[in-house]
């Protein structure tokens, strides 16, 4: 008794982490499939409420030679993160004063400031934010950009990043900050790039390089795209809508499809 | 002007309008997070019932945000048409609850009151309206539109086909619109959320899209959701844009946030009206909303996230889109906390669209932070078919690979059409059975469309390129 229609096109999926070709029972997905997805569920649900490796983190940017600050945002626990995205925006006020009393030591005034934050993966900061920070490193010290310390901040959202850089007086901030958990992708790392920061501003003013991950959008061309933006961002004086991402240079050719080849219209581009 | 109502020994007060309608606004979590929802059940019901009583031409009268601030609520009172408002001019909003669900309301009727109604009326009889309430009317709405097929029809479900990858590979993303074709989605866009708004990447992706869909000869659109100013570089440049896409929100600062107004809507709308490739009708906009959009901008005027919802389709009908997407679930639990809201949400926001006259589909999804499942999901891709929703999304097994949240997948449309005998645009549905794709079966002494098990043979003519 045949219970399940296979799909002959199975072998597209090393192609994609797509569920594609799942097959079907009647017309509906069929019972491994369905409860595979309510495992990777459960997973991606566990994701949500895994704490950040704050001292891990800390220690291995220490370890690599970087000065590093911890914060916290004003929403000093999970619960209260995921209801008020308020808090998570802005600073508590000790890691302000913290921030405060280094900045009248002179710890103020920087070409650039990196963040880390959780957001709505700690999992994803765990595992990949040093990574990317060790990719863009290396030409921002062949530039002799003045590199704020980095600030490591627990329950924090993106726009937290622009308080912090307004107190370090950076004249540009990134924030690495886990993406809410995918699925498939419950490692995903969001980039965020204000110029100019300070308190206030919305996604109009921010330009985000998304998907941070091996799977996805590897180090090298994060890296590369970060770095032509936060560039072209500082000719221009300007980030977000306004700066747009053209990122086709030369050395991205390779790596951004800029064909519309593939197997469904064949080898040769038509015109 | 302040509302006031009194049950038993209990007065109640509401200073404004906007104040009465979002304590009138059913529970949600993002009205919570904006100060402004009830204190109490008590004060919630008894907001609905002063609500109930406020004239219908209040609302033309007395602006939520001021008219000389806002260039939404310029637009709303702008092109109010004062003639088709003329049968429901004397009604209360609770009059109006009776008379769209009465005989009085039929298709034909409600066609004609559209441009009579605002936003802010649609609101707010929506907020007295139970599930049922807001399913038996929107039923009653009849919206088509049409581009290279006709979206819309009575007993017609379409689905946009979202094959979305993390890095925009061209084989991965052809791979997930095949599964999707083969599994009969696509009827409404082939739609796809590029992973970042670079203007040569989206370029290479609408060539793509512009090449299958020339080389099968598909009756469909394909749209790259991206920013309305690189669609417009995008038109420049040459690139074969069907649909113009935006996201857009109730009032003139979110739509700031977004880096749009309606200026620049109207532009793309133009540049991609200049292109003419719109074979049965020129319907060429796509936008996407969801409730919370303002507030999460700081951009809501203390106006409950639903009304906002609201206004943000009058600026979607201002460009006779071709479809309009309420996301409705992907905003997060600050907004809609669990799977209650998020059905009553999404049937709301279908309700208040096709009112005012929009081709309304609806994301039906969540998020992995929400309190939602699978069983919520399919509670409303019950409910909005039943409602006649115009179009749901389809991806391979419910996962966005690239968005990180879960919304219907291919398999659900097929059980949304199968259970609710719907069927597709009927020139895609002609195109799947002219392919081989598709067959029609007696099943039970009904007809039904049902995929085939061969593979169809230009399909796998394409599928032998891959060793």
């Amino acid at each position: 008794m045949k219970l399940v229609d296979t799909n002959p096109w199975a072998k597209l999926r090393r192609f994609t982490q797509a569920r594609i070709a799942l097959g079907r029972a009647g017309v509906s997905i069929p019972t491994k499939a369905s409860l595979d997805f309510q495992f990777a569920h459960a997973r991606a649900r566990d994701a949500v409420h895994l704490p950040m490796d704050r001292d891990g983190i800390v220690a291995r940017l220490e370890a690599a030679g970087y000065p590093a600050i911890e914060l916290k945002s004003a929403a000093h626990d999970r619960t209260t993160y995921l209801q008020r995205p308020d808090l998570g925006r802005r600073l508590d006020e000790a890691s302000r004063g913290k921030l405060a009393n280094l900045a009248e030591k002179g710890a103020h005034g920087f070409d650039i400031a990196f963040i880390i934050a959780d957001g709505l993966s700690a999992f994803a900061v765990n595992q990949h934010a040093i990574g990317m920070l060790e990719a863009v490193r290396p030409s921002l010290v062949e530039m002799n950009w003045r590199m704020a310390p980095v600030c490591v901040v627990e329950q924090g959202r993106v726009a937290i990043g622009d308080e912090i850089g307004a107190l370090l007086g950076a004249e540009m901030v990134v924030i690495l900050i886990g993406e809410r958990p995918g699925l498939s992708a419950p490692d995903s790392l969001g980039l965020y790039l204000t110029y100019a920061p300070r308190v206030g501003l919305t996604d109009v003013a921010r330009n985000c390089i998304s998907n941070v991950r091996p799977e996805g959008q590897s180090f090298p061309i994060a890296a590369r795209r970060l770095l032509f933006l936060l560039t072209e961002a500082r000719r221009r004086k300007l980030s977000g809508v306004d700066l747009k991402d053209e990122a086709d240079v030369a050395a991205l050719q390779a790596d951004v499809p800029q064909t519309r080849k593939n197997f469904l219209i064949g080898d040769r581009d038509p015109d | 002007m302040s509302y006031n109502h009194m049950i038993g020994n209990r007065s109640f007060s509401f200073p404004d309008l906007k104040t009465l309608l979002a304590k009138a606004s059913p529970a949600r979590s993002g009205d919570y997070l904006a100060g402004v929802a009830a204190g109490d059940d008590s004060e919630r019901a008894a907001a609905q019932l002063a609500l109930a009583d406020v004239p219908l031409k209040h609302f033309l009268n007395d602006a939520l945000i001021p008219y000389e601030e806002d260039e939404v609520t310029r637009l709303i009172i702008d092109e109010h048409d004062a003639a088709a408002f003329e049968p429901i001019a004397s009604l209360t909003v609770g009059e109006f609850r009776n008379f769209l669900l009465g005989p009085l309301a039929d298709a034909s009727a409600l066609e004609k009151l559209a441009p009579g109604i605002t936003p802010e009326m649609a609101a707010a009889v929506s907020k007295i309206m139970r599930v049922q309430d807001l399913i038996l009317v929107a039923r009653k709405c009849r919206v088509v539109t049409r581009f290279r097929d006709t979206i819309g029809l009575p007993g017609r479900l379409s689905t946009r086909l979202q094959p979305n990858h993390p890095t925009d590979d061209p084989t991965g993303v052809a791979a997930s619109i095949l599964d999707g074709l083969l599994y009969g989605s696509g009827d409404a866009v082939i739609g796809i959320n590029p992973a970042t708004d670079s203007v040569p990447a989206v370029c290479a992706l609408l060539d793509m899209l512009d090449g299958i869909i020339h080389k099968y000869e598909i009756p469909t659109q394909s749209c790259v959701l991206t920013h309305v100013t690189t669609s417009i570089e995008a038109i420049n440049r040459g690139r074969p844009v069907d649909l113009v896409f935006q996201s857009i929100a109730g009032t003139q600062a979110a739509n700031d946030s977004f880096g749009v107004n309606l200026a620049i809507l109207r532009e793309g709308r133009e540049a991609a009206l200049a292109l003419k490739r719109g074979t049965v009708g020129d319907n060429v906009m796509y936008f996407e909303t969801g409730q919370g959009s303002a507030l999460s901008a700081n951009a809501h005027h203390g106006i409950d996230q639903q009304t906002c919802e609201a206004r943000a389709y009058a600026v979607a009908r201002k460009f006779k889109p071709l479809l309009v997407n309420t996301v409705v679930g992907f905003i997060g639990p600050e907004y809609l906390y669990n799977g209650k809201q998020i059905i009553r949400a999404g049937l709301e926001d279908h309700f208040c669209g096709k009112l005012l006259g929009l081709p309304m589909g609806c994301d039906i999804c969540y998020t992995n932070h929400a309190e939602a499942d699978q069983d919520d999901m399919d509670m409303l891709l019950t409910l909005l078919p039943a409602a006649g929703c115009t179009f749901i999304m389809g991806i391979p097994g419910s996962d966005d690979v690239m968005l990180n949240y879960q919304t219907t997948s291919f398999h659900d449309a097929l059980y949304a059409r199968e259970t609710l005998g719907l069927r597709m645009a009927p020139e895609f549905e002609d195109w799947l059975l002219r392919m081989g794709v598709f067959d029609r079966r007696i099943i039970d002494g009904a007809e039904r469309l049902r995929p085939r098990e061969d593979l169809s043979p230009a399909f796998g003519a394409a599928l032998a390129r891959i060793a």
